[in-house]
């Protein structure tokens, strides 16, 4: 469904990515683990159009969009969860579900869709008119996820979304992630620093250094490799 | 009584032109967090165009009529706004990625660009010109008290636009997307907003706010010259920031205040050389009171 070639990014003089090849089939969970700074979100960044790569190409159902706008890019169904979240924290819980609905003109579509959300996550739901600022750390991972469910994705790229958060919410957040997989056949891209959790739930997984790819294959595999398990999983 | 009552009435016609100008100022800030200097300049070519288009449109609607002078605002407004998204287009867009410093540096060379090309004599010319009277102007008598109608004509228009412009960012999609903009333009991207385009209209609107400013202060000015936005537009500037930059009702209550502070200063026999003295110094009063100004909120920034 994706398949990246021979990415490069730079910013300014400073090279983030150095030639990466990607390969994401559809319905799967790919993950894509690594260290700080080796640069996982500048993969993401530029999959979604907020950063342009310098060179290489990115071809998303056949179709390549590495020069394409942002907006436009989600509109094909291709959405990015940022990291942090970025939730609008002067708008409530409603209205930034509303916001991720932004391109979505079915009203019917977006009002089952929401009842969807609220059912993955009745958290929310309890606190649909609180502005978005006063909520938990984890309340607002389950927003930003809610928010891109709302925007009709196909294919949902999640950048760390255990950072920052309680670990007995983590675990409920990563259910719903394969929840999601399942039930709606979204095709899901996942960031993270806790490789243990990101291998156990992937099919397939590429583990990032410093730009570039060092080790790639089926999840089980990566999980034993040794040199995967000295450096990420604390064995 | 009379003399306050008096200059309260003149105060609130002069504030009701820093008022439309300052939301221009605050819209543009409000999505970009930068200060658009050229605004001013903007306004002087709305009143420009409107001293060209108003004698054609006087052919067709015939002389001082309502329907003409809807029209001649409307043209002055329209020619803004595109000149507005022109502006953003050339100057600020390519600098969206750069220190805020560079943008404002920009702004103020805009600004003088557009001032003195418009003083070249095969343009406007420095000299003041007389401006077409749009509107038969007539003083209204209330007792003891004077109303011009123009003042009223000034007062209406901006409650309406102030009205106008706050449904449109409370209500509508668009505006909905400029408050994500706002926010942050990485986020409200990545929900499908197209931000090159919202930012565009939002200078687009301004713009037209600042023609149509720029039209009533030329209609109740002696004559119109290509500095004649500066005075005004520093005053709604300080009334932006002295109502809390970035929000529409304080920027329009920030106007009528600067307004009223400047025509009661100048009121006082003996002070009226003072005036802006005075008045400033009561602003720079409360803004020491109220940093954030007086509807503005303060936001600490998280590191």
């Amino acid at each position: 469904m994706l398949s990246v070639e021979n990415l490069h990014v730079s910013y300014g003089a400073i090279k983030a990515l150095h030639g990466i090849n990607l390969n994401v089939p559809k319905g799967s969970i790919v993950t894509l683990i690594g260290a700080n700074g080796a640069g996982k979100s500048t993969t993401l960044r530029c999959l979604s159009g907020l950063v342009k790569c310098t060179t290489g190409s990115i071809k998303y159902e056949e179709k390549e969009i590495s020069k394409m706008p942002p907006h436009l890019i989600v509109a094909s169904g291709l959405c990015h969860v940022p990291e942090g979240r970025m939730v609008f924290s002067n708008l409530t819980v409603q209205e930034n579900l509303r916001m991720g609905a932004y391109l979505q003109l079915d009203t019917k579509w977006i009002s089952s869709q929401t009842d969807y959300v609220f059912g993955l996550f009745p958290r929310l739901k309890e606190r649909r008119s609180q502005n978005a600022g006063t909520l938990s750390g984890g309340e607002q991972q389950m927003l930003a996820i809610g928010r891109a469910l709302l925007s009709k994705p196909k294919f949902l790229m999640l950048d760390e979304p255990s950072l920052g958060i309680a670990p007995l919410l983590v675990k409920s957040i990563f259910e719903r992630i394969v929840e999601i997989n399942r039930e709606q056949g979204l095709t899901i891209l996942l960031i993270e620093q806790n490789a243990n959790l990101a291998l156990e739930v992937s099919s397939y997984a590429y583990v990032l250094e410093s730009g570039k790819i060092m080790v790639e294959g089926p999840s089980a595999v990566v999980k034993a490799d040794p040199q995967v398990q000295a450096a990420y999983l604390g064995a | 009584m009379d003399w306050f009552l008096q200059q309260a009435i003149n105060g609130l016609g002069l504030g009701a032109i820093y008022a439309l100008i300052a939301l221009g100022y605050t819209m543009v800030y409000g999505v970009l967090r930068f200060i658009n200097f050229a605004h001013s300049d903007v306004l002087m070519l709305g009143a420009f165009t409107a001293l060209y288009v108003a004698p054609q449109i006087e052919k067709v609607a015939g002389a001082e009529s309502p329907v003409g002078c809807v029209m001649v605002f409307v043209v002055a407004a329209a020619v803004c706004a595109c000149i507005g998204m022109l502006i953003e287009r050339l100057a600020y867009r390519p600098l969206r990625n750069r220190p805020k410093l560079a943008v404002l540096i920009t702004a103020i060379g805009v600004s003088l660009l557009i001032e003195y090309t418009a003083q070249n004599e095969k343009v406007f010319g420095s000299a003041p010109q007389p401006f077409p009277k749009l509107l038969s102007d007539y003083e209204i008598n209330l007792g003891n008290l004077v109303v011009s109608s123009n003042d009223i004509l000034t007062v209406g228009v901006t409650i309406v636009l102030l009205v106008a412009m706050w449904w449109i960012v409370q209500k509508t999609r668009v505006g909905t997307a400029m408050r994500a903009v706002s926010y942050n333009q990485q986020a409200a991207a990545l929900m499908g907003v197209p931000v090159d385009k919202i930012i565009s209209f939002t200078f687009g609107l301004g713009s037209a706010l600042a023609a149509i400013a720029g039209v009533l202060y030329a209609m109740k000015a002696p004559g119109i010259e290509p500095l004649m936005g500066v005075q005004p537009g520093l005053r709604a500037f300080v009334a932006a920031v002295l109502g809390g930059i970035g929000n529409l009702p304080g920027a329009v209550l920030g106007g009528f205040l600067l307004g009223l502070l400047e025509t009661f200063a100048g009121g006082i026999p003996g002070l009226s050389n003072y005036r802006d003295a005075i008045a400033f110094g009561i602003l720079i009063l409360i803004l020491l009171l109220k940093p954030a100004g007086l509807l503005g909120r303060s936001t600490i920034e998280k590191v």
